[in-house]
Order: structure tokens, then sequence, then C-alpha cells
């Protein structure tokens, strides 16, 4: 059964047609990296299965529910999706440990025990449990990254969505938070990144999606597209991230 | 005639400063409570509300202080409401201070950036949540030193009821100045106060500012 499914998606930006009827659909446990150029529509894509943005036609559902903007909708979704973003946006005036409890405590309405319990939980599985009490500004990016990670988790979301999240970070940082996608991708998460890690695509991914101009352009098993692809623009693609 | 000596002066000016600050903190707790109503009218992003609270900014910060002052003192009364000096002095300094107040507040909230309200809607957290836990506490940080500041414009500001007769410090100075022929001494007396309430103000101002961004 699809957990996420998209069925001729149209965006646009005024008149900018962003996404150009987008068909997807990802199962439970897959690990789908999305590839492309910048302006190919990557994170417009993400940003719609979690209701950020708005689309124009076609239909999304995550877990079998429609996905809209209504302010209701999006918090329902919340539940399943998670998301982290290439700017991290943890909240700067909390501690790492208050970031991570926040939403199960307001929106899950946990005890506080209980949200502590989880957060420490989670940041441990991120490798950062002693930061508890630290504020991001005291962290390094990779391991605010984390954090986000940790925070996304604490709402045991179905499918975290990754947009660029490793982009912001200088190159040594990078390998740290790729670890932990690997061991959340293990663990049978399903993971939908945009990303411009290709190895990390093609050794943890299940599938790769190449976006170009609005469209899903090619898509399958990473290790036969990768090193084999059809379409002259991954061709050329492939060319230009090598 | 009777004779003012420095002493009876200076005890004037100092009755008067009372009169100023009280009209200072009065007009401040109205432009405050009326920015807070505003900023929240202004955030909820329905079209109605924000254009209501951009033509009461325009209105307030495009016309002076001193027109205000007029209509709300003599205006009110030929329309039959009785407002007293005091009142009107209250009421239309609460309209300057929140009119920009509400702008400067804007400032702040927009200063940050919109990945907080992104990530907040991402786990879930309502429209009212989000203020309450993530851009209030940010915001009224970034706030405070230029609110402080915007203060002393504010007690600068309350001068100008002595046109309508409020009896304040600049009021007072000017009384004492048609009884004594002292101009110089009288307004330097007066400017001094003036500046002796503003001054502290604006350096707690320039502190907070300092202050913030060092822990940023």
């Amino acid at each position: 059964m699809s957990l996420v499914n998209l069925h001729q998606v149209h965006k646009f930006y005024g008149d900018h047609h962003v996404l150009k009827g987008i068909d997807l659909d990802i199962k439970a446990g897959e690990v789908v990296s999305i590839i492309g150029k910048s302006g190919s529509g990557k994170s417009t894509l993400l940003r719609c299965i979690n209701g950020l943005e708005h689309y124009q036609e076609g239909g999304i559902t995550v877990d079998g529910k429609e996905v809209t903007t209504e302010d209701i909708q999006v918090r329902r979704l919340a539940l399943s999706v998670g998301m982290i973003f290439q700017n991290f946006n943890l909240f700067p005036h909390m501690t790492v440990g208050e970031n991570v409890m926040l939403a199960p405590t307001i929106v899950l309405k946990k005890s506080k025990a209980e949200a502590e319990t989880t957060a420490r939980a989670m940041l441990e599985k991120v490798g950062l449990a002693e930061k508890f009490d630290s504020f991001p500004e005291k962290l390094s990016g990779g391991q605010q990254q984390r954090v986000a990670i940790a925070r996304a988790l604490a709402m045991s979301p179905k499918v975290l969505l990754c947009d660029e999240i490793t982009s912001a970070l200088d190159p040594e940082l990078v390998g740290e938070v790729l670890k932990v996608l690997e061991q959340l991708a293990k663990e049978g998460i399903t993971l939908v990144l945009v990303t411009h890690e290709m190895n990390f695509a093609r050794d943890v991914g299940s599938r790769v999606v190449f976006m170009h101009q609005g469209k899903v352009w090619e898509q399958g098993d990473p290790k036969t597209i990768l090193s084999n692809p059809q379409t002259d623009e991954l061709k050329q693609f492939m060319g230009a991230v090598l | 005639m009777i004779e003012f000596s420095n002493y009876d002066i200076l005890r004037n000016l100092m009755f008067a400063t009372q009169w100023t600050i009280l009209l200072s903190l009065a007009a401040f707790i109205g432009g405050t409570t009326v920015a807070l109503t505003l900023t929240a009218m202004r955030l909820t992003r329905n079209p109605t509300m924000q254009r209501i609270v951009k033509i009461y900014v325009e209105l307030f910060q495009g016309t002076p202080l001193l027109m205000q002052m007029f209509l709300c003192f003599f205006g009110l009364s030929m329309l039959g409401y009785e407002i007293s000096a005091w009142g009107a002095a209250i009421l239309s300094l609460t309209f300057f201070t929140s009119a920009f107040l509400v702008e400067i507040w804007r400032g702040c909230i927009d200063t940050l950036p919109k990945g907080q309200w992104e990530a907040s809607r991402c786990i879930g957290l309502s429209f009212l949540q989000t203020l309450r836990f993530i851009i209030l506490p940010q915001a009224i940080r970034v706030a405070t030193a230029p609110t402080v500041g915007f203060s002393v414009q504010v007690i600068k500001g309350t001068a100008l009821a002595s046109v309508i007769g409020f009896v304040e410090l600049t009021k007072v100075g000017t009384m004492l100045n048609n009884a004594t022929f002292e101009p110089f001494k009288v307004f330097t007396l007066v400017a001094l106060i003036y500046f002796i309430l503003c001054y502290p103000l604006s350096l707690y101002s320039k502190h907070l500012e300092k202050k913030f961004n060092v822990s940023r």
C-alpha cells in the first residue's frame, strides 16, 4: 500500500509552471532520493507533500488522507509527516531538549516526564544525548541538523521529508548527518530526500527520482539508473555532478 | 507682583514634572495595549484586519501629533463629547504611540526567519501556539531596545499637551516665564528636566541593544 501518493500534481507560481503533472507513489519503508538541477521543482514537490505549498491541480495523499494547505489539515498531517530543512530551523531561544520536547507536549499533550524520556531517546539515537541542555547556537551545523532530525522523530512520523539537509553544512560535517539518515533507513522509516549526495542515493536509497523542468524525467533503482541513465538530460546531469 | 525665587521656579517645575511623567506612563501603557491588539490583528493574515491596521498606522503617523490633540480636544467637544485636556492628551498620545509601536514591532517580527514559522507548522503547532511559544519570545527580545528607545519620543511628545491647556512641565515653564520674564533660565531648566528624564532611557535602550547583539 502506498504511503505517499501524488497524482497529476500541477503547481504554478503566478505564470511560472513549476510542477507539470507529477505522478509519484511511495511505499512505506522506501528511501526515495529526488535529484535534479536547481529550479527543477524538487523542493517545491517536497513542500507540497507536507502542505507548506499550495498546489493547483491534481491530488496528494499521505497515508490515505488528502493533503491541503488548510491549517487544520496541515496540523493533522504533521502527525505523520516530519520535515527537515536545509537551514535546520531550530528554535534558538530554547535548549536542545526543549526543542525536541515542544511538539510532543503541546501537540500530542504528553506529560513533561514522558516527553523528556522520548526526547532523550531521540537525542541518543542521533548521538547527542549529552547536549540536552545546550542551546542550538553552541552546536556545530552538523549537530544542529541532527537535533532537527531528533525533533522530527519525536513526533514519530511515518515519513520524513529532507530538503537538502546537508547543503548548508561544511563538507566534514556532512558524514555525521548522513550516518544518522542511514541508520533511520535501516530501521525502516520512510525517507523522501531532495539531495545532491549521489553516493548516499546509490548506497542507501531504494529509488532515485530524477526531476527535470517540473516533471519526473526518469526514475528507478539507484544503481541501475545512476550507472546507466536512459535520458540525455540525466546523463548530462550526472556528468555535471560527478 | 509676586517675586519668584530660583527655589520657587524649581519647586513648581518639579511639581509639573510629576504630571509629565504620569502622562508619559499613561500614554505608554495605553499605546502598548492598543499596539498589542493591532499587532495581533496584523498577524492573523486576514486582509480586512490588516487593512484596518494599515489605515490606522498611516493616519496617525501621517498627521502631526498636535493636530491629533486639537481634534481630540476641540473636535470631540464640538461633537458634544466633553473631554478634559488630560483625557484628550492621553487619547491622542495613545494613538500616536500605538501607531509607531505597531510598525516597530512589525519590523521585529519580520526579522525572524520564515523558517521559524515553517518549522513550527511542520511539527504541528497551531498559529496561536507558534506565536506564543516561538515567535513572541524571540520578537520580544528584539523589540525591547527600540521600544524603550521610542518611549523617549513619547515623553517629548507630552510637551504638546501644554497647547491644549494641560498643566505639565512645558505649560508650567511657559507660565513661569510669563511671571518672571526670565525665559533663558526657565526654559533651560525645563529642557534640563526633559533631558534628565530621557537620557537614562536612551542609555538603557543602547545597553539592551548591545546585550542583545552579543547574545546573538
